[in-house]
């Protein structure tokens, strides 16, 4: 039969995992085995199409099998699905750089990141940047980071504040944007520039997620258009009531979570 | 009868979508409004008169991101 072992095609009459890495890879000491994307300790069956990986634990892996090898906990099918895959992400705050890190990770093939402002100490309470990263453009600090997580992911940057003036000319080659401002105004001038003018593009959005009010507030809805709506919906940042890592990296869950549903065709939240 | 967020809304009819909403304490800058299932520009809130039968959504951001 046909399979896939560490990337390669590779036929074999063997049937189990513990035979095959045997035959294959005898000098992994100590394996982590991958079948179909989901790691397992069993000498299970291998039939006709299976994708098998073995790679010794904690040892950084060979350069051309590394794709391979980051794409093997995904699920098998969704993988080539999110590699064509484009997404904006506007505004790099806490929703924004949460996001690209989960999007990064699920392997989505580009990423398109607009913000205007720097890295601040303030910043470090719920936002994925680091003391080094202070000073630096949010934009080419998360760039670095991505980097760092998956290096297979082609990330694009514009460091500018996005206005009514420019936000159409910005996105025009984004099929999904995902909408992770800070101030609500900046939030309506984005869905209603997009919204208004490309009836097609899909936009996800955050709004309400401040505070430590209950995590089970959070929801994904359907809104108005092609507008999907993340969050509480109501808990703004004010006065007294901040904006914390916890809720915030809820909501970016939400967000990133219905982009991964859109890239793979599913429209319902 | 206009039906707004739902809401069966007599008093809307025959208002522009900019008057109903800042008279019913929506702050335009922070809004998105669609009517009769389009996605409207902030440009024609004052030119589109409200009429029986239309349906308005109107959706508010909170900051915080």
């Amino acid at each position: 039969m046909n399979i896939k072992i560490n990337g390669e095609k590779v036929q074999t009459n063997l049937s189990t995992i513990l035979a095959i890495q045997a035959a294959f890879y005898p000098e992994i000491k100590t394996p982590v085995r991958i079948l179909n994307g989901f790691q397992t300790s069993e000498n299970l069956e291998i039939t006709e199409g299976d994708e098998l990986f073995f790679i010794e634990k904690g040892k950084f892996p060979k350069q051309e099998e590394f794709e391979a090898m980051l794409s093997a906990r995904h699920t098998p099918h969704v993988y080539e699905k999110v590699k064509q895959g484009r997404v904006a992400i506007a505004g790099l705050g806490g929703l924004g750089s949460n996001i690209a890190i989960l999007l990064a990770r699920t392997g989505i093939g580009h990423l398109h990141l607009v913000d205007f402002d720097v890295v601040e100490p303030s910043n470090l309470n719920r936002q994925q940047y680091k003391i080094r990263h202070l000073g630096m453009h949010k934009t080419e600090a998360m760039k670095a980071e991505l980097q760092e997580i998956n290096p297979f992911v082609t990330v694009e940057i514009d460091t500018v504040r996005v206005t009514q003036e420019n936000a159409r000319e910005l996105f025009a080659d984004d099929d999904i944007i995902c909408e992770a401002f800070d101030t609500p105004e900046a939030k309506a001038l984005l869905i209603n520039e997009i919204a208004g003018h490309f009836p097609q593009k899909k936009i996800v959005s955050g709004s309400g997620m401040a505070g430590y009010e209950s995590s089970n507030l959070i929801q994904t809805k359907k809104s108005i258009g092609n507008l999907y709506l993340c969050g509480d919906g109501v808990t703004n940042a004010k006065v007294g009531r901040g904006l914390m890592a916890p809720r915030v990296a809820i909501c970016a869950g939400h967000e990133a979570n219905m982009i991964l549903r859109l890239l793979l065709g599913q429209e319902t939240v | 009868m206009v039906m707004v967020n739902g809401q069966a809304t007599p008093q809307a009819v025959g208002q522009t979508i900019a008057h109903f909403l800042a008279s019913n304490g929506f702050d335009l800058s922070r809004v998105a409004v669609e009517y009769n299932g389009e996605i409207v520009s902030k440009d024609s809130y004052a030119q589109q008169y409200l009429a029986n039968g239309d349906v308005l959504e109107v959706v508010t951001f909170v900051g915080g991101g």
